[in-house]
């Protein structure tokens, strides 16, 4: 039987995720016996050529792109895995939630302290450019999410857990220290 | 000396004293019942209803209900546990709880109580409300979008005359926590240490001090909520 293919990705995230993901140190040798990557920045693979088993994504929907990629992960994953504060409820990007699109942009463009002069109040407005969404959305609001591992990263020791269960089969049982909010 | 009875919770013999509110006889007889406006010898609540225990088939608030002689009181089972969750999860999305950058985080019974039921993920709709902070006080924050209006603060941070520091203001969806500027302004350091020690979250916060503790010894990083009271088992949202 051949290995099960992981993919991964980060959204409205800052990283930190994929770090902890890195922070189980040599047991990356072991993972890479139990699992092929595809597309994940990790590996820099930047397209899907192959459906996935496991896709694991961090940071949430804050922009169209972010919604797009999640949309794809969903199509070529069986599993998908919300990791992390971001990818679960928003996390401190979704801090901006409760105040109109309007008036964080005015803030950051034009009206803030540290704001250079923009007397004609220019905000960023490429074609190139993902659309801003009204508000920062957690993953499953978006797809169908299978399982959720929070935490402001993650411990590592969670992820690989959470990994070696679900490519092994074994009952995951996780210890109270590994489970955080931060 | 008052009444002694003689009560059971989850078939556990216990006693105590009659007329007494459950919650408290309870702890004393190594019961958990988790708890968060419930302050013990201050008038209760019953706002947040996290103690929901079932006595003779009822569904009642722990600390709001006195123990009577010979009921059975049904408290950790997977129904209770399930509806405790929920409620826990319905707090989370209902004021914007962002743990990572919380001074409380790893301190807050709120969270706390997430780590012993393992909530993974609310299973309701994240409200992402607008709310204010008031910083005007010299000595203390509060933070409005964590107020999980259990009204410890308005029921026990007073001055020498009695009057409250902090109220509620608006009904329904538009209620929220406020704080007399006036006498805010002048709240001594201790009375500000007492006001963030009895917030069960982090609404209200001392200033100048903060992230003292490190991460993996602060107070629910190792040892799950209600652990003082009953050895709960860690791993399993606090199944037994």
């Amino acid at each position: 039987m051949s290995k099960p293919i992981v993919a991964t990705a980060s959204l409205a995230g800052c990283f930190g995720c994929h770090m902890s993901l890195l922070d189980i140190d040599e047991r990356i040798l072991k993972l890479i016996e139990l699992v092929d990557f595809h597309k994940s920045p990790i590996n820099d693979i930047k397209t899907f050529t192959k459906q996935c088993d496991i896709g694991i994504i961090e940071g949430g929907c804050c922009n169209t792109e972010n919604v797009e990629v999640l949309r794809e992960f969903r199509k070529n994953c069986k599993i998908l895995i919300s990791l992390g504060e971001c990818a679960i409820m928003g996390g401190l990007p979704a801090m901006r939630n409760g105040i109109p699109v309007r008036e964080c942009l005015e803030e950051a463009y034009c009206d803030g302290i540290t704001v250079g002069e923009n007397t004609e109040r220019i905000m960023p407005n490429d074609e190139e450019l993902p659309i801003i969404l009204d508000k920062v959305y957690p993953l499953h609001e978006i797809v169908k999410i299978d399982y959720y591992l929070p935490g402001c990263a993650p411990r590592a020791d969670l992820i690989w857990e959470a990994v070696v269960a679900l490519v092994t089969g074994n009952e995951l049982n996780i210890p109270y220290e590994l489970v955080k909010f931060d | 000396m008052s009444e002694k009875i003689k009560f059971t919770i989850d078939g556990k013999q216990c006693e105590g004293e009659k007329g007494r509110y459950l919650v408290d006889v309870a702890a004393e007889n190594g019961v958990y019942i988790p708890v968060l406006c419930h302050w013990k010898d201050v008038i209760p609540a019953g706002s947040c209803r996290i103690c929901t225990v079932k006595i003779n088939g009822r569904f009642v608030a722990a600390c709001t209900t006195p123990v009577e002689d010979g009921c059975n009181v049904e408290n950790n089972t997977p129904e209770l546990q399930d509806i405790r969750k929920a409620i826990v999860e319905m707090l989370f999305v209902e004021g914007n709880h962002f743990c990572p950058s919380c001074e409380k985080s790893g301190d807050c019974d709120l969270q706390g109580l997430g780590y012993l039921y393992q909530m993974m993920v609310p299973r309701f709709p994240y409200a992402f409300e607008r709310r204010e902070l008031d910083a005007s006080s010299p000595k203390i924050f509060l933070e409005k979008n964590r107020c999980i209006f259990c009204k410890r603060c308005v029921r026990m941070i007073k001055d020498e005359k009695g009057k409250s520091y902090f109220a509620f203001k608006g009904r329904g969806k538009d209620l929220e926590i406020s704080m007399d500027k006036t006498i805010a302004a002048n709240i001594s350091d201790e009375l500000a240490q007492k006001a963030m020690d009895i917030c069960p979250v982090g609404a209200i916060l001392k200033k100048e001090v903060g992230f003292a503790t490190p991460i993996g010894q602060r107070k629910y990083d190792n040892v799950p909520i209600g652990a003082d009271i009953e050895n709960l088992q860690k791993t399993n949202g606090g199944k037994k």
